[in-house]
């Protein structure tokens, strides 16, 4: 007998909980204990909490457990195919771009980036020091043959990085204009940043073949696109009230304010958004290894998968490289912003 | 001198709050500042204000902080919207303007200047100073240029590359003018201008101001809780509390006739003798009679403190007042010395004492 039986009888249920009994219903754990015959004396010690399982013990017509998470899996599979019969196409410019981009860094042989890299970094942060710093780095990855991977690593950010900021910026600027929307928003924007990466990959797998590159595409960016967001919202919402006021009373229409005033005000927050959506794409794209990403995380998850303690260890250590690297030339860009905003 | 008014303000009331128009109602039966903050829970920031600005005027807006002084501003290029009454630029009613007209009143008619400069800190000096330009399309070169004549006017030539925080204050707040004259607007709005300024600085810069107006003859509206630089750039001075209007009204009529505890306790401890000019204390020549025995000549604007040099201090001259070169009036100096000490201020300070 069921603890809870008690409960369903002084409600006068009994009759509902036993029409609503399924002999072909999934058998638990405890169902096999009790067949082995073995009945317990039940004291207050073993009271177990009311959970589904136990309820269904004593009233049939209760769902278990399982059947929920059976009920949301086949739900989710249920609309799985409207789902991706809007996202998939919606998407696909996404594998695109990323195979695209991938197969650019890899085809441009290493006498060609290493300059064009060079340049960039040198564009970003205009100092000669970083960018000798940086061409030593990548010539030190690319001297233990770990050029290729890098540079599949670096571009998936690259290309992730950038669609962050061509999204998350009008997402922000839209969000500081817009109270409402900043109050819908924000919880979004907690939820993305609090799960953990890996509770991202679950839905995705099933709505994505996991050989199409968007799927990590998605992953990294639904994962990193967070700070630039709420910082171009918030440093929007910091420029200074008075040089607001001044460019009002000067007449000027909205979008000369926005581009002309508070854009241009709100850039170190930007920036500072930036950085870290570049830092949280390479976090994620080590981890979306795991669902066909290319680059440095394939090694490390080598590492792991055989146990091979050298090849994990060298691969994470060139990323610790890459990190420094990003973080360095996306910090010197935003000191020059800065630098220049100084009041 | 035929004066015309540029910007008229009547009957103007601003309420903030959750319901303005209810507690208007209020307000228009006689609830004062504190009892509608108590009871309703609005902030009286402007009752019943009337003031007429006359063109090419300076009229200095005084009152001590949280008077409304800068709600009041705001309400001229509607920054802020008031809760009922009228603001008229040349005859046409601000309130009644559409958004592109309101745009263009902001553009073309009126320009700011304020306390905390409000320049953009990623635009050179002459970018800032062009701004006023560059919001209307004006092509780039050519508000480059004529901000570098509006930077060069107030002193600041060779500065336009520079950016602002590579400035000093005093610096920052002439390309704020600058930037004010670059519109080639009519109506100066300047909000505390000069009160983050340090003492000399601000002398400076007030004297920049007046040598400006000398030449452009703008309407110009000033704020300022400073009574001595009130006195100091006012043709008409309107003096603010608790949202209203004290008195207003010629300076040194003010000075000497101060209509309120509350404008006493301001004029008490200014400077009278650099202040009062000789105008307002003559004695208006009775059928063109000039007395024999003055002791000199002095003119109808000269200010007390300059009497008391050429006098030597002695209280028994007497001058006859010239304007234009014509005799108006004449001055005695025991007259002067008595106009030195303000009436309350000497009743209250017996009293203390
Ligand atoms: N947006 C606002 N909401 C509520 N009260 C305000 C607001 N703006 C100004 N006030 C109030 O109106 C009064 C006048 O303010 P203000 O015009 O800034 O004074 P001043 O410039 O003379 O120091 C003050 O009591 C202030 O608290
Ligand atoms: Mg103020």
């Amino acid at each position: 007998m069921a603890t809870y039986d008690f409960l369903f009888d002084a409600l006068g249920l009994r009759a509902w909980c036993d029409s609503g009994k399924s002999a072909d219903g999934p058998v638990s754990m405890a169902d096999l204990l009790a067949k082995t015959g073995k009945t317990t004396e039940t004291t207050i010690w073993d009271l177990p909490f009311p959970s589904l399982d136990s309820l269904n013990d004593a009233c049939g017509a209760i769902a278990q457990s399982r059947d929920l998470t059976k009920g949301v899996g086949d739900g989710f599979l249920a609309i799985k195919g409207v789902l991706r019969f809007v996202l998939d196409p919606l998407t696909q410019p996404l594998s695109w771009i990323l195979d695209g981009t991938l197969s650019a860094f890899e085809a441009a042989p290493w006498w060609i980036m290493f300059p064009v890299l060079m340049v960039v970094v040198f564009v970003a942060s205009k100092s000669l020091r970083l960018v000798g710093f940086v061409t030593a780095c990548l010539a030190l990855l690319a001297f233990i043959d770990h050029y290729d991977h890098a540079m599949q690593t670096l571009a998936i950010i690259f290309v992730c990085a950038f669609l962050c900021v061509l999204l998350g910026v009008p997402i922000g600027i839209a969000m500081s204009r817009n109270d409402r929307l900043q109050r819908v928003t924000i919880p979004i924007l907690d939820m993305l940043q609090t799960l953990p990466p890996f509770v991202y990959l679950i839905p995705l797998i099933f709505l994505f073949s996991v050989t199409e590159p968007k799927l990590y595409g998605i992953a990294i960016i639904l994962y990193a696109i967070v700070p630039v967001v709420r910082l171009t919202d918030l440093g929007i919402r910091l420029v200074d009230k008075d040089v607001i006021e001044a460019a009002d009373s000067f007449g000027m229409t909205d979008s000369q304010k926005l581009f002309g005033v508070q854009i241009p005000l709100a850039l170190p927050n930007i920036m500072a958004g930036v950085n870290q959506t570049i830092m949280m794409s390479l976090a994620m794209v080590v981890i979306a290894s795991l669902v066909s990403a290319p680059g440095l995380g394939v090694l490390v998850l080598r590492g792991i998968r055989n146990l091979e303690l050298g090849v994990g260890l060298v691969s994470g250590l060139g990323i610790v490289l890459l990190a420094i690297i990003l973080d360095r030339v996306t910090k010197a860009a935003l000191d020059r912003v800065n630098a220049a905003q100084k009041q | 001198m035929s004066k015309k008014i540029k910007i008229s303000i009547s009957k103007l009331y601003k309420i903030f709050g959750q319901d303005p128009k209810a507690a208007l109602e209020h307000v228009l039966a006689g609830t004062g500042k504190s009892e509608l903050l108590a009871k309703h829970e609005h902030v009286l920031g402007l009752q019943d204000i009337n003031v007429d600005m006359q063109e090419g005027e300076i009229t200095v807006i005084m009152g001590l902080s949280g008077s409304g002084k800068s709600t009041l501003i705001r309400h001229l290029n509607r920054l802020i919207e008031p809760t009922s009454g009228k603001v008229e630029v040349d005859g046409r009613d601000v309130l009644g303007y559409n958004e592109e007209e309101l745009r263009n009143l902001r553009r073309e008619t009126m320009s700011m200047v304020f306390q905390k400069f409000a320049l953009l800190p990623h635009r050179t000096v002459a970018e800032n100073a062009g701004t006023t330009l560059k919001v209307r399309g004006v092509p780039r070169a050519t508000y480059l240029a004529e901000a570098a004549k509006w930077l060069e006017r107030v002193g600041l030539k060779g500065f336009g590359n520079h950016y602002p925080h590579q400035l000093s204050g005093g610096m920052q707040q002439r390309v704020g003018i600058a930037r004010a004259l670059t519109s080639n607007a009519p109506i100066m709005l300047m909000d505390e201008a000069f009160s983050a300024l340090d003492p000399l600085i601000r002398t400076d810069m007030q004297d920049l101001l007046l040598e400006l107006q000398a030449e452009l003859h703008k309407t110009i509206v000033f704020i300022t809780h400073d009574l001595d630089e009130a006195l100091k750039l006012a043709d008409h001075l309107v003096i603010l509390k608790d949202g209203y209007v004290v008195q207003q009204g010629e300076p040194q009529d003010i000075l000497l006739n101060p209509n309120d505890p509350y404008i006493e306790d301001f004029v008490s401890d200014i400077n009278r003798a650099r202040v009062l000019r000789v105008r307002s204390i003559m004695t208006p020549l009775q059928d063109g009679q000039v007395p024999a025995d003055a002791h000199g000549e002095v003119d109808f604007d000269d200010t007390l403190e300059s009497m008391i040099a050429k006098s030597g201090g002695d209280t028994s001259h007497s001058y006859v007042v010239t304007r234009d070169g014509q005799a108006v009036g004449t001055l005695e100096m025991t007259h002067l010395v008595k106009a030195l000490v303000p009436r309350a201020a000497s009743e209250a300070g017996a009293r203390k004492y």
